[in-house]
């Protein structure tokens, strides 16, 4: 049966049948009459942010650390344009999202009333599906499609556009389980013969690599175990994305690093000379070929993913497999068990011998001397007094972004969360507050640049009146230190505009809002300082200042191979060409 | 590695730049909801990824399941033409892609609507050209004709150009509709 119900309580329950427990948000006109209903239950916890792009983030930490989907809740016009940042970030990283958005009534939709924007016509290529509600007695439907789409296939974020006209009027509520999903159902199961040929090449290779992405992780635990059921058992190297980390123990010896422009030297060097390139769930992103035409020029290419859009998008691969990671691997791993478990077994191990010299190079290496604190030593040192805590990381954007990836360990899933494809500055610090609402025990640092932090650090407010403890370690090197980096290599060390000038006081920022500052300059003091960091019980703005002139290395210039990457010592003058310096 | 051949349908040892390949026209029939918004979402994956639309027919095919048939007519390399059935399948509206320029032989109509003006020869050369065409004329006055002509868009470039220094004053094309021949 069906009952009546406001538009507006309509909308609080289809997120507490959603399994929905808290909500990023920020009330508007156009959505008083939701924020009335979300006055009157105590069910869900609606988390009042700073700026309507911090909720957009602080719901992709949220998703990206439960692997629920994030709800933001916002109004209309100004309140639907700030999120757009956060939906695009989201379709990016393929992040489920649900954005509920406050529109002007119908009848004045069109008319240039207060606050009106043409949401859906804005966020349409921002998000992987929208909709605008017109009538009460849809609402609850839509809705319901909407976590449907989010949630399904490759995961991404939608928006549901409520006039404030349809929150008042009467409508009928339906349950989940009596709504129409609609006919979007992508497949999860791979194509048998497909898989089959896979296990051919597994079953022949002689090195062979596994490129594993965000896809491993989106598909869910089960994935991460059977990813490593398939390494494990097969002895194959596995290297993995920015977005992929964490799916694969770090702290095996079998894993390689992460791959890409600021990848280890062991990875980029496999993924160059290998003869099997498995790739689950990664999008062969332009950070991680380098110029196309010169990738992995001698290997058979497998290619995993449930968007059959990505599969030879940018590589044409030889074996295309269309599903959910999970799924194709289980059935992977079944074909190849009962085909014998047959690997070349001593072709692989000579393959490990020449991945072990790779990896003697020791590209990560650096000298930590003299008393100023080098970033990656800040880095060293964090991830050691911190792995052995429940731990999740965030970060911004920038040098500090790759040093994190390079410096900290990831032995599980959904602990690391960062702005991949879009590579949004401004994203870490919300998104650490998404996470803390997550698991509100844990151990929870945003890894930061002073640039990116400024850009979302009036969610301090947020983080303080909900007191989340999120621990805000920024690597201040006074610098846009990529930008610089970038200008150093590319443009004649003119240094336009890659100054971080008239920084704050961030001491004095922290304790304005009530939380605590930390500052360090000595390497001497570091350890000490990070454990006051991690004992305090409240956020803490932790202004690490290091070396302002450090690179970060390796990288491969763009418009270059994986093995043409420089390495911290090597020269880099003239490294990038100028058909290189029109790539981003 | 020593792999039997045929066990992939591709080799990568002959990755080829996406753009040294020939460009291809092929005619796309996408089945969607008629929902709000749906040719918008069609047409901006078109702009937003840089596709081209050579030429775009929209209409309801099913009143009661509000379905819609969209022809698309674009152009591309074959990995270029791969990647846009990919992007259009992926649209949650779109039900289906169908690829008729290689899913077999199909048959491809327009209709355009053709206004030519004159007077004397030039008239009725004009209608002698008309009836070898098979072109109706659905109105006349004096002085001019419009001429309804249905056919492969080819056949109707070729009679516009006839008409062209025969007094050609305007034109409106529909754009391709296009179906599978056979069952
Ligand atoms: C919103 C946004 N604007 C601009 C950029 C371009 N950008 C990439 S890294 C970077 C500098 C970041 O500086 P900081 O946060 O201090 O990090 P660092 O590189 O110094 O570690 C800039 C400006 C971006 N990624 N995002
Ligand atoms: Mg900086």
């Amino acid at each position: 049966m069906t009952r009546q119900l406001t538009g507006a309580q309509i909308v609080v329950k289809v997120l507490k049948d959603q399994g929905v427990d808290v909500v990023f948000g920020y009330p508007g006109g156009a959505v008083l009459p939701i924020y009335d209903e979300i006055f009157k239950q105590n069910d869900i916890k609606h988390v009042l942010v700073r700026h309507e792009q911090g909720a957009t983030h602080a719901a992709e930490g949220y998703a990206r650390a439960t692997g629920k989907p994030g709800v933001v809740l916002v109004t209309s016009g100004p309140g639907a344009t700030n999120a757009v940042t956060g939906m695009t970030d989201a379709l990016m990283d393929s992040i489920p999202m649900v954005v509920l958005t406050g529109q002007v009534p119908t009848f004045m939709i069109g008319n240039d009333a207060f606050q009106e924007a043409d949401t859906v016509g804005i966020t349409r290529p921002c998000t992987k599906h929208n909709w605008l509600v017109r009538e009460t007695d849809n609402l609850a439907q839509t809705m319901h499609q909407a976590f449907h789409v989010a949630t399904s296939g490759r995961p991404g974020p939608v928006l549901v556009d409520i006039p404030k006209d349809v929150q008042f009027a009467n409508g009928n509520y339906i349950n989940p389980a009596k709504a129409n999903k609609g006919h979007y159902s992508p497949r999860v199961k791979g194509d048998i013969e497909q898989i089959t040929a896979l296990v051919n090449l597994i079953e022949n290779a002689e090195k062979p690599i596994i490129y594993s992405g965000g896809g491993v992780i989106n598909s869910g635990p089960a994935a991460s175990a059977l990813l490593r059921e398939l390494a494990n058992s097969t002895k194959f190297p596995v290297t993995s994305t920015l977005m992929g980390l964490g799916a694969y123990p770090a702290s095996s010896d079998q894993w390689l690093g992460m791959l890409g422009m600021h990848g280890t030297y062991e990875a980029n060097m496999a993924m160059h000379g290998c003869d099997l390139m498995i790739n689950v769930g990664a999008r062969f992103d332009d950070r991680i070929t380098g110029v196309v035409s010169a990738f992995s020029p001698n290997s058979k290419k497998a290619h995993i993913d449930i968007d059959p859009s990505s599969i030879n998008k940018v590589i044409t691969v030889d074996v295309p497999i269309i599903g959910d990671c999970g799924h194709v691997l289980e059935d992977l791993l079944k074909i190849w068990k009962s085909r014998g478990r047959k690997t070349q077994a001593g072709s692989v191990q000579k393959w490990w011998n020449q991945l072990k010299e790779w990896r003697a190079v020791n590209c990560l290496s650096f000298e930590q001397k003299g008393n100023i604190i080098k970033p990656q030593y800040a880095l060293q040192r964090l991830e050691a007094l911190t792995k052995k805590h429940d731990r999740y990381v965030t970060t911004e954007v920038g040098q500090h972004q790759m040093w994190a990836a390079q410096f900290m360990d990831f032995n599980d899933p959904n602990r690391w969360m960062t702005s991949g494809g879009l590579g949004t500055m401004g994203y870490g610090f919300p998104a650490s507050i998404g996470v803390q609402m997550a698991h509100p025990k844990s151990l929870v640092i945003n890894v930061a640049g002073e640039a990116s932090w400024l850009m979302n650090m009036q969610e301090l407010g947020t983080a303080i009146q909900y007191r989340l403890p999120v621990k805000q370690f920024i690597l201040n090197n006074e610098r846009l230190g990529m930008v610089r980096q970038w200008q150093e290599l590319l443009h004649g060390e003119r240094y336009s505009s890659s100054w971080s000038e008239a920084l704050p006081d961030f001491v004095k920022l922290a304790e304005a809002f009530g939380a605590k500052g930390i500052q360090v300059q000595d390497p001497a003091d570091l350890d000490e300082a990070i454990i006051e960091m991690i004992n305090y019980e409240g956020p803490v703005v932790f202004d690490c200042q290091v070396e302002k002139h450090e690179n970060c290395f390796p990288m491969i210039p763009s418009g270059k191979a994986h093995n043409e990457m420089l390495l911290g010592d090597a020269s880099t003058e003239g490294a990038i060409e100028a058909s290189g310096a029109v790539m981003v | 590695m020593k792999v039997k051949k045929g066990t992939s349908r591709r080799s990568a040892y002959n990755l080829q730049s996406l753009y040294g390949d020939e460009i291809e026209t092929h005619t796309l029939a996408v089945i969607v909801d008629n929902e709000a918004g749906v040719l918008a979402r069609v047409i901006g994956l078109f702009s937003g990824r840089g596709y081209n639309i050579e030429s775009l027919t929209v209409a309801e095919i099913d009143h009661q399941g509000h379905r819609s048939r969209i022809t698309v007519v674009t152009t591309g390399t074959p990995a270029v033409i791969e990647q846009i059935k990919a992007q259009l399948g992926r649209l949650v509206p779109v039900h289906d892609v169908k690829d008729l320029t290689v899913e077999g032989p199909s048959v491809e109509r327009e209709l355009a609507l053709i206004k030519v003006a004159g007077k004397g020869d030039m008239r009725a050369e004009a209608l002698r050209a008309a009836e070898v065409f098979r072109v109706k004329v659905v109105d006349s006055t004096l002085e001019s004709f419009v001429f309804e002509i249905t056919g492969a868009p080819e056949k109707i470039d070729a009679f516009t150009e006839m008409m062209r220094p025969l007094g050609l004053v305007e034109i409106a094309r529909t754009g391709v509709a296009a179906i599978m021949r056979g069952k």
